[in-house]
């Protein structure tokens, strides 16, 4: 297979896009015994999973900050512990209020307890309830993720018989926690948190994690599902658990990049392709925009399926109805992300002083109204006015990201959108976008502006840029009912291969969808490596 | 202790006289009970002002041809002033689109092949969930076979569609109208019209996830073989539900109006009967409530014969009326500006926009009304001039959205409403406003006052994808029967849902046949 | 409502400390302390052995302020409560308790506790879980209060042989009248205490209630009026020996709430715990009660039942088998002892049908550590009837001295 010395070196599948779940694919594919090549356009590789050094002495992980979806299957599989993947959990977790009061999560269970206490009684025990139901479904759903969904128009075999399988399962749950699925996969969280909690601050905690990322509101369909998907993660069996990755997210896609080199694989940085080679409907291999043309007989793009087929690809290539789907694909980036070097700890004047909540995700809001008020503004083309922030800083536990005695702090805005209702984005806009996030960080903690010695600020057009995510959708993907499942990315072709021969997609705009999970990437190579008989 | 009846029906709303009706028609002895001095409920047509007559519930477009004519209900009298009535899009600035295919067509080119095609697509994938609504709701994860049958039905109905269909129709159905509608059309009037009817019902905007649905339900319903479109009984929707009453009556229902149910009775863990508002007990092995779920099992029934878990659900069901209703009075027909006066036989729709009707759906959530109401306007007496004096007019109007539970309290700002609503109908029709002789505005809390259904919701639980189906009203109640045997449902909270429909009715007559009696 | 704080902040001291801490703590000579509903509490004191020897043979005191109480208050009640419990409240009299379980609308059992009734219209529910989510959720539609209390009530079980005699010292005068179950009202130095002849012992026993900032005052007499009757403070190791040999269930050993598990199958019904004689299916509706008419007329799954184990050696966390060759499993020990009292080997066990049958043999399963060596064994039992221990003076009135 491999020509001597590298010189005319052939490749029997080439990966286009050095993110996690390129890497994931690249990794199993290589393992199996395949050549694999991986193309990065960037000069660094992990697309979304970066550290980054963008002021001295400091490591940003500028795109994605948390480490907790990551299938703990496909770091045992890959070996990534070995190849230097250390992921910390969180020590808390807290919202702060306007009026200067918060609620904090605490690991331990009666710490937690009282903390809601202080809240709502009723809800301190209603927590144990939802608690419940929340894993009740991620059970159900868990065993999905690393699976190919089946299609069920078709009436192949193996279609089928996943679709029993999946309905075995559903069925094995029992009458009630069947409707409780239907009903989560389809509430506003709004609506499902009303069900347990009566104290607006925990509804609005936990609210949180249903609008990260999407472009919806918290009184949104389907924003329930979201905030299970966001608790699908698990470090150490402790379901639902967030973590760190030590050394920054880029510490997952080095030790990706690592693991997949000691298998014999080959990554190409700064080689960005322009064009899927296809000859007689069949993809051949890719050119890149030096002009240079690689070939192999498989191709797999880790890029966005709008990124993938209408930029990548001649339209002639591709069936119209599957363009025209494509085009469809709803990728709106609603979020935001600031990178901060502080030169110590701010102060937060709502967090009594020694209580370790600090030392996980911290978020700025009150209320669901505040929230939905949020996206409202993101629904008429504007920057949410009182953003939902969610706060890290992970210098506080994580020893590599900063000089001691400063901080790395990241900080998550929801909302922005991509497109401005008076113009596109400039960088006056994008200051006044900074500010307005700051300012509501500052209103919590005295010292925090003078403590800024470097800000990065993104809107969801400098992601498009730097990353390559269509809109700065951080998800390849808006993760709404149509877009789940078998209907991820479009209905009929969501079993990863793409209407061309050889060509597979790989990335977070598949099933099971966004968030460092991997489970794209390892669903995707799965099926490579069943197309070319490398598995039963 | 004997029983009085076979079945008593609390409420004669549309739903309660069809069960009452079909029950009454296969020899059951039948009680029809209803608290207010009419039947019909919102169904009903009522005096609003001396002379002048409205229905709460202005058009009819939902009912089966089929159960129409099973009822007999032309012979009871029932006649269609209108049929098929068009229906224009109102721009602001007199711009209208009538939604007829050629109207749109040389309105907005752009629209001129994408209309027709998206209409008959969608009409295609909304039929193969018609027997879906026609039919009692399977239960999940039972060994019954006849639930596993149905399930297998639901399937092959949609799995008839072909590949194509079914992709589609599986990826719309969790959609939201916004996006679906953006994605095929490009004149704004015709997109906010369009997803007024998407989002009626519902307590969601255009751009909430789950608004397809509601619009595909709708759609399955106004475009099964032998509908009328959007049709005017004569004498209003109370044309119908007259009909209803007799029908019910002549089959050897009894119909008691002005009798509220003070409860209703259980012994042994079986119904009994009911308590009457004078303390009179009237027996029956089956009570069917016309009643929406909380005052059912709550109010009449109690919680005492329910367990924790299931009252919970029944709490958590969400009914939060958003839509109010206008009722004017007029002295001469209103003129819309640029509008034709035929187009006035119709239905007007003034939601301009997605956008704006989105605006709309966002004042409830903070517990404001919105500024900007979306509308459904119909001037019934154009096609029925029995509804008021000679030369004289009635203008009904739905208005989303004003929520029931508006912040500042409606006592002290339902003037001010009436005011803001007067002010926008007279932009679109000027002169309007000198020609008014009375108004009748129902907030959602007027109509929760008036009908008893607590929240105000005209569908009794909303139209959503969790309250849908076998979650429909709750679980554990959604195949019409109840926890306690011998009481059923068959309210608009009920499958298939809200509207002037009937077969919410006409399931739960076929669950007390096969389950009672 | 607001939680009262210990000395630091809930986030360092994430666990409360009852009234009694620092007389416990004095007493304690092995510091362990374990975590129960939300408080600490002591495990050991001195030895289990010594302990569990106090209550069968003079008093043991044991501090169950955690244990978690509602005061349910109003017109309704009586039937409110009559809804959520399995037995019939109308029974309960004023100034008596009741020992009863409450389920989901599955049937399955959320939590077990006792219920005083101590007025017309006022009831305490003592439970081991907290729940205040469920209780209010029941009260929709009944005109009734429900508060959580347990930080307002003091409590310490006496329980043993002499008990009463140690109450007669302590001054809680004519204790002795009170039957199994009754409630009585003492005052010690002018200071109220309430006190139930209830207990989780099988004993002779009382349980004293009082004011948090009156504990001390009560444990310092107490230990006085009992210094010559053999009084000794117990831990949770100890009461657990005598709540198995008296066949009480635990929740989280015996069986866990049906509000926390994740998995099918593992909720657990009052049938299958043996506890028919607690759900009164005549008294008109109740939580669960459609369920379990028609798991009585199925016939239960399982069923919980006390084991007497060959050999000495407890059977803890040992499947069960019909045959010696661990073909067919059919259950497991829930709760394990050998008795010191019976000199016999005791387990509570769910076992399958048919083998729960008074008289089946089943073969258990039991890992031994020798010496950091593990040694299965397979050794027959034989399912026996409950109480494996129940003394007469645990019911007579007015009980004997020692």
């Amino acid at each position: 297979m491999s020509g001597a010395n590298g010189a005319t070196k052939s490749y029997d599948v080439i990966v286009v896009g050095a993110g996690h779940n390129g890497l994931v694919a690249a990794c199993y594919m290589q393992r199996a015994g395949l050549n694999v090549l991986v193309l990065e356009r960037n000069d660094y590789i992990g697309g979304a999973a970066v550290s980054r050094s963008l002021y001295p002495e400091f490591t940003y992980s500028n795109c994605s900050y948390v480490c907790s979806l990551l299938r703990p299957e496909i770091m045992r599989q890959l070996e990534l512990p070995k190849h230097g993947l250390q992921i910390i959990p969180y020590e808390g977790g807290c919202t702060m209020m306007q009026d200067g009061n918060h609620l904090a999560l605490y690991d331990n269970h009666d710490a937690l307890r009282r903390e809601i206490s202080r809240h709502s009684k009723r809800d301190a025990e209603a927590y144990d309830r939802y608690s419940r139901d929340v894993m009740r479904q991620c059970k159900f759903i868990k065993p999905l993720l690393l699976r190919e969904p089946p299609d069920p128009t078709s009436f192949k075999w193996r279609d089928i018989n996943e679709l029993l399988y999946i309905g075995k399962r559903f069925h094995n749950m029992g009458e009630e926690r069947m409707y409780d699925t239907v009903r989560f996969w389809t509430m506003s969280a709004a609506d499902f948190l009303d069900e347990y909690f009566e104290s607006e601050i925990v509804k609005a905690h936990f609210a949180g994690s249903s609008i990260i990322g999407t472009a919806l509101g918290p009184r949104s369909p389907g924003t329930a599902y979201v905030l299970l998907h966001h608790y699908m993660g698990d470090i150490d069996d402790t379901v639902g658990a967030w973590g760190f990755a030590r050394g920054g997210m880029g510490a997952v896609s080095n030790a990706l990049g690592s693991s997949f080199k000691a298998s014999g694989g080959t990554i190409r940085e700064a080689a960005s392709v322009s064009k899927f080679l296809v000859r007689n409907e069949r993809v051949v291999g890719v050119a890149l925009d030096s002009g240079e043309e690689l070939y192999a007989s498989t191709v797999m793009s880790n890029m966005d399926v709008k990124r993938t087929f209408l930029e990548t690809m001649d339209a002639g290539d591709l069936p119209s109805e599957f363009l025209d789907q494509v085009r469809k694909f709803k990728i709106r980036g609603s979020s935001g992300k600031l990178n901060i070097a502080l030169d110590g700890l701010p102060e937060w004047t709502a967090i009594p002083k020694g209580s370790p909540c600090t030392r996980g995700d911290m978020h700025i809001t009150d209320t669901l109204d505040m929230m939905e008020r949020a996206y409202d503004d993101w629904k008429a083309g504007r920057w949410s006015q009182r953003p939902y922030v969610d706060m890290l800083i992970p210098s506080q536990i994580d020893p590599t990201m900063a000089p001691p005695g400063k901080h790395y702090m990241s900080v998550f805005v929801q909302y922005c959108p991509y497109e401005l209702a008076d113009g596109p984005w400039t960088p006056e806009k994008r200051k006044a976008f900074g500010d307005t996030v700051i300012d509501a960080i500052a209103r919590q903690s005295p010292n925090f502006k003078s403590l800024i010695l470097h800000a990065e600020i993104r809107t969801p057009w400098d992601i498009e840029r730097e990353v390559g995510l269509t809109e700065g959708n951080i998800f390849q993907g808006e993760l709404t009912m149509d877009q789940l499942l078998f209907n991820r990315p479009i209905p009929g072709y969501a079993q990863y291969r793409a209407p061309v021969r050889g060509l597979y997609m790989c990335g977070s705009s598949t099933h099971p969808g966004g968030g460092v999970m991997g489970a794209p990437g390892h669903n995707a190579a799965q099926a490579v490596l069943r197309d070319l008989k490398k598995v039963a | 202790m004997q029983a009085h009846f076979d079945v008593i029906i609390i409420g004669a709303g549309h739903n309660g006289l069809v069960c009452g009706a079909l029950l009454a028609k296969r020899g059951k002895r039948v009680l029809i009970v209803e608290g207010s001095a009419a039947t019909g409920g919102a169904a009903g047509t009522h005096e609003f002002a001396p002379g002048f007559r409205a229905s709460t519930a202005h058009l009819l477009h939902l009912m089966p041809r089929a159960l129409i004519t099973a009822l007999g209900l032309e012979q009871q009298g029932l006649r269609f002033a209108a049929t098929r009535m068009p229906t224009t899009a109102l721009s602001a600035e007199g711009n209208h689109l009538s939604l007829a295919a050629d109207a749109v067509a040389a309105a907005s080119p752009a629209d001129a092949a994408a209309y027709p095609a998206f209409t008959a697509r969608f009409t295609r994938l909304a039929g193969a969930l018609r027997p879906m609504l026609g039919a009692p709701p399977p239960r999940l994860g039972t060994d019954a076979w006849s639930d596993r049958i149905a399930l297998l039905k639901l399937g092959w109905q949609v799995r008839r569609l072909g590949r194509r269909d079914m992709r589609e129709l599986l990826r719309i159905i969790g959609m939201n109208a916004y996006d679906l509608l953006e994605d095929n059309f490009s004149s704004p009037l015709l997109k906010g019209a369009l997803a007024f009817d998407a989002t009626l019902g519902a307590n969601l905007g255009p751009r909430a996830p789950g608004t397809v649905l509601t619009w595909l339900m709708r759609q399955a319903l106004e475009s099964a073989d032998g509908n009328t479109g959007l049709a005017q009984p004569v004498g209003g929707m109370g044309g119908l539900t007259d009909a209803l009453t007799r029908a019910a009556t002549a089959a050897g229902a009894e119909v008691r109006t002005g009798t509220r149910v003070e409860r209703v009775l259980v012994a042994d863990d079986r119904v009994t009967g009911v308590v009457l508002g004078s303390g009179e007990s009237l027996l029956a092995p089956v009570v069917v409530s016309n009643a929406d779920p909380k005052t059912t099992f709550l109010d009449l029934l109690g919680p005492e014969h329910l367990d924790t878990g299931f009252v919970r659900k029944v709490d958590h069901c969400r009914a939060r009326g958003v839509t109010a209703k206008l009722h004017l009075a007029l002295d001469r027909l209103p003129a819309f500006l640029n509008l034709s006066q035929s187009a006035l036989k119709g239905r007007l729709l003034f939601s301009p926009s997605m956008a704006y009707l989105e605006r709309a759906f966002d004042a409830p959530k903070y517990g404001e009304h919105s500024a900007e109401p979306a509308l459904e306007i119909t001037v019934p007496t154009m096609n029925d001039p029995t509804l008021a004096p000679s030369g004289q007019h009635v203008l009904s109007a739905v208005i989303e959205c004003a929520p029931r539970d508006l912040r500042a309290g409606w006592d002290g700002s339902k003037d001010a409403y009436q005011a803001l609503l007067l002010d926008r109908l007279e932009a679109l029709a000027p002169g309007l406003k000198e020609s008014v002789r009375a108004v009748e505005l129902l907030t959602p809390l007027d109509l929760e006052r008036r009908y008893g259904n607590r929240g105000g919701h005209w569908h009794h639980a909303e139209l959503a994808f969790d309250q849908f189906l076998f979650v429909r009203p709750v679980p554990g109640a959604a195949q019409y029967a109840t926890p306690v045997q011998g009481l059923f449902l068959c309210g608009a909270a009920s499958h298939p849902g809200g509207g002037v429909v009937g077969e919410n009715g006409r399931l739960a007559a076929q669950a007390v046949l096969a389950k009672a009696v | 409502m607001s939680v009262k704080e210990t000395e630091l902040p809930h986030f360092k001291q994430p666990l409360l400390r009852t009234p009694f801490h620092n007389r416990a703590r004095e007493l304690s000579q092995h510091d362990s302390f374990v975590a129960w509903a939300g408080y600490t509490t002591v495990d050991v004191f001195t030895t289990p052995e010594q302990e569990y020897f106090a209550v069968r043979n003079a008093t043991g005191v044991f501090d169950l302020t955690p244990m978690v109480k509602y005061r349910i208050k109003g017109p309704a009640a009586g039937r409110y409560l009559n809804h959520l419990v399995t037995r019939d409240v109308a029974k309960l009299k004023v100034n008596r308790v009741m020992y009863t379980v409450w389920c989901n609308d599955n049937g399955h059992i959320l939590d077990d506790g006792t219920l005083f009734r101590l007025g017309e219209d006022e009831y305490w529910l003592c439970s081991a879980e907290r729940q205040i989510d469920w209780l209010l959720d029941a009260a929709i539609g009944y005109d009734v209060t429900v508060e959580e209390v347990t930080e307002q009530v003091a409590a310490l079980a006496v329980q043993g042989p002499t008990s009463c005699w140690i109450l007669k010292q302590l001054g809680l005068a004519g204790i002795e009248q009170l039957k199994p179950f009754d409630i009585g009202r003492f005052a010690v130095e002018g200071v109220e205490v309430m006190a139930s002849r209830t207990g989780f012992t099988g004993d002779l026993g009382y349980e004293i209630w009082m004011p948090p900032d009156k504990a001390e005052f009560i444990w310092d007499r107490l230990m006085e009026a009992g210094r010559l009757r053999g009084i000794r403070a117990i831990g949770s190791q100890a009461l657990n020996a005598v709540r198995i040999e008296a066949g009480f269930l635990m929740p989280h050993y015996d069986f866990v709430s049906a509000e926390s598990t994740v998995r099918l199958g593992r909720d657990r019904s009052p049938l299958e715990l043996g506890l028919d004689w607690l759900v009164d299916f005549k008294k008109g509706h109740f939580n669960g009660r459609r369920a379990l008419v028609a798991e009585q007329a199925r016939g239960v799954a399982r069923r919980l039942v006390g084991l007497d184990v060959a050999g000495n050696k407890p059977a803890h966390s040992a499947l069960l088998y019909t045959e010696e060759s661990g073909r067919q499993e059919i259950g497991f020990v829930t709760s394990a002892l050998w008795s010191p009292t019976c000199k016999r080997n005791i387990a509570l066990a769910i076992v399958n049908a048919p083998h729960f049958a008074l008289g089946s043999k089943v073969w258990a399963e039991i890992y031994l550590n020798r010496e950091l060596v593990w040694e299965r064994r397979m050794v027959q039992a034989e399912v026996v009837e409950k109480p494996f221990f129940a003394p007469e003076r645990r019911r007579v009135t007015p009980p004997a001295d020692r």
